[in-house]
């Protein structure tokens, strides 16, 4: 059956009368415009009598509302799937990932020096500490700081800072650190500070000999990476 | 815009946004309640596909410049890096290269579209140059895109294009300098390139806004090239333009798609995988597919400076296609013999890209000569004079008397079309 009204809809025409009635309930709740046109239409008398046997009040959904919601839901996905790419392209590309680990020799670094090298483009503190520093370390403990885990990747995350947690493992007289203030990421300067460790120029935050935060507004310990001895003297970052 | 709006917003946020800034009755009125031509083909879902074409250019062209280095040693290594190393940076470049050959596609189906049912004729004269101005500046922003991945074809690409100016009597030799920044194509020049190239698009943006304005000012032209009469001869954009705009594009979509990922380099040349190199020119130097028209044009005539003002003209003259075009018919449906010159001239525009592709050399040559003679008789000697040769066939009295008469053609509705034509403007 086709008459000039069913030509008007007939883009949307699925299943003929019923859903023609279907979309007029559809076009009144969702589109003000359309439902001023429906009521006027005299070629749709016909449809309206369906209509009326088809409430738009029932509770029944329609397969239109089935048709609009599985639509919608691809169109969702698919655009969900297309902004990850855009969003994924942000993050470290495979060549900065390839960059993820450094060897360094650490003979040449004398008792009571300490070096910076430069890893994953930040920082990293080598300090070959003296006797009277580690001991310094030794005095604490753990409890009485403001941060008491030894925030060592190469330990449990619950390790307590005590010295031993915080130096190389068996080479309590090595410790490597990233060199990022855990206040704001500015490099602390060495050999200075209240503690006689790292101190902070940018807010005043004071680290002592272990790296361990003793005052001002940094809220951890100086980050230690993944690292391990090699052999004797050269270590592995990352 | 037009298509004047009752339209008051029910809430009381938006009210009060709205007496502040009326963007909201603006959006209405031009994406809503605009009366579109009821007789609307798909042909007329380009102008929202080359939107989004323009969307996906800007958005993966942002990204690309996120990791892309406009450095004469370091340009096409960047590049590779974007393929193989940044997260999807594969899919995203094959998106931008790929989606310059879908947005010419676009924009010459849009232009042919414009061409068979007249919709460049007053008072759409200024729609249709603004067109062309976006098709100017999208021709400039593809060049420069071209040659920022610093390839044997980037960079003998844009020595023969900024050549162009050399032939230029006089001043010629400055310009192309002034345009290289020295002596040949080298760093300055990829450096302001890769400039222009991410301004170039905002200005696009910035005249498609122009365009969509003057096209909501005087309303679209349409199959029949009538304008409409009544209520009865339009429907509202939203939902049947838009709905109609949405599917194109996604079925437009899935073309895009096939090439993005089944043959993303079959648009482009195997030489831009080259490194530029200024000291060896590669055999076959062909510009990309959607110049090898006006490249023909430009390689047909036998002197320098005459086929640069060829090749240039064939671009300015269709600036004044709406007065070269006497007719006062504008769709080719009601114009008989203008129906079979417009296919004619369609087929002598592929046969140009065709020998653009072609060594330029035997009976190329001969034929390119011939295809550009007819290009320009085209315009500026079959259009004037079709005006006053031509009878048209009889025009429709209303779009909706169009439509309806066609659906009597294939059978159904016969009994009641009598109501429905009589007297349109009873219904709605």
């Amino acid at each position: 059956m086709v008459s000039s009204g069913a030509w008007r809809y007939g883009h949307f025409d699925l299943g003929g009368a019923t859903n023609r009635a279907c979309f007029r309930a559809f076009a009144r709740r969702c589109h003000p415009l359309l439902a001023a046109r429906c009521p006027d239409e005299p070629t749709l008398a016909k449809v309206t009598d369906v209509a009326t046997t088809h409430p738009e009040t029932s509770a029944e959904p329609t397969r239109r509302d089935f048709l609009y919601i599985a639509t919608g839901a691809v169109g969702a996905i698919g655009v969900a799937a297309t902004v990850w790419p855009f969003i994924d392209q942000m993050n470290p590309d495979a060549s900065t990932l390839a960059l993820a680990s450094l060897d360094f020799d650490v003979s040449q670094v004398a008792e009571g020096q300490a070096i910076t090298v430069k890893w994953r483009g930040k920082p990293v503190f080598i300090r070959h500490r003296t006797a009277k520093e580690i001991e310094e370390a030794n005095a604490v403990q753990p409890n009485e700081l403001p941060d008491p885990l030894a925030r060592n990747e190469n330990l449990e995350a619950d390790a307590p800072a005590t010295d031993a947690n915080r130096a190389a493992a068996g080479k309590e007289n090595w410790i490597i650190m990233l060199g990022n203030c855990t206040h704001l990421g500015c490099v602390p300067v060495g050999l200075s500070g209240d503690f006689g460790g790292w101190f902070c120029p940018c807010h005043g935050s004071h680290y002592d000999t272990a790296g361990r935060i003793r005052r001002g507004p940094a809220p951890e310990n100086l980050h230690i990476p993944p690292y391990a001895f090699t052999n004797d003297t050269t270590i592995r970052i990352g | 815009m037009s298509g004047h709006s009752t339209y008051q917003p029910s809430h009381p946020a938006a009210r009060w946004l709205e007496d502040r800034l009326p963007i909201l009755s603006l959006a209405h009125a031009s994406a809503v309640a605009y009366p579109t031509p009821r007789n609307l083909n798909y042909f007329w879902t380009f102008g929202a596909i080359l939107t989004f074409m323009l969307v996906v250019q800007i958005v993966t062209g942002v990204v690309l410049a996120m990791h892309y280095t406009a450095h004469v040693s370091m340009a096409f290594d960047s590049v590779e890096r974007i393929m193989r190393d940044v997260n999807y940076g594969w899919l995203i470049r094959y998106m931008h290269a790929n989606g310059a050959s879908m947005f010419f596609i676009a924009v010459y189906i849009h232009m042919f579209r414009s061409m068979y049912y007249g919709s460049y004729k007053a008072p759409r004269e200024v729609l249709w140059i603004l067109g062309v101005i976006i098709f100017l500046l999208m021709m400039a922003t593809a060049f420069m895109g071209y040659v920022l991945p610093w390839g044997q074809m980037s960079f003998w690409g844009a020595t023969v294009i900024t050549n162009l100016f050399s032939a230029l009597p006089i001043v010629g030799e400055y310009i192309v300098q002034l345009l290289w920044g020295g002596f040949s194509v080298d760093n300055p020049t990829l450096n302001r390139f890769f400039s222009l190239h991410y301004l170039l698009p905002f200005m696009i943006a910035g005249v498609v806004v122009l365009h969509i304005w003057a096209l909501h000012h005087v309303g679209q032209n349409n199959p029949a090239g009538i304008e409409p009469k009544s209520k009865d001869d339009t429907v509202p954009f939203t939902p049947y333009a838009t709905v109609k705009d949405v599917f194109a594009t996604v079925c437009f979509m899935i073309f895009f798609a096939w090439f993005l990922f089944y043959t993303p380099n079959y648009l482009g040349h195997a030489d831009n995988y080259v490194p530029a190199n200024p000291l060896v020119t590669p055999a076959h130097i062909v510009p990309e597919w959607y110049f090898l028209p006006f490249y023909a044009i430009l390689r047909a005539i036998p002197s320098k400076l005459g086929g640069v003002i060829a090749m240039f003209g064939a671009i300015a003259v269709l600036f004044v296609l709406p007065w070269l075009d006497t007719s006062k018919v504008r769709s080719a449906a009601y114009r008989p013999l203008f129906r079979q010159f417009f296919w004619i001239f369609g087929a002598v525009c592929i046969l140009l890209g065709w020998l653009g592709a072609k060594p330029a050399e035997g009976i190329y040559v001969v034929l390119s000569r011939i295809a550009t003679f007819y290009y320009f008789f085209h315009f500026l000697v079959i259009l004037p004079l079709l005006g006053f040769l031509e009878k048209p066939r009889p025009l429709p009295a209303s779009i909706a008397d169009s439509v309806l008469s066609k659906k009597k053609l294939f059978g159904g509705g016969t009994a009641r079309l009598g109501g429905a034509t009589a007297a349109p403007d009873t219904k709605a």
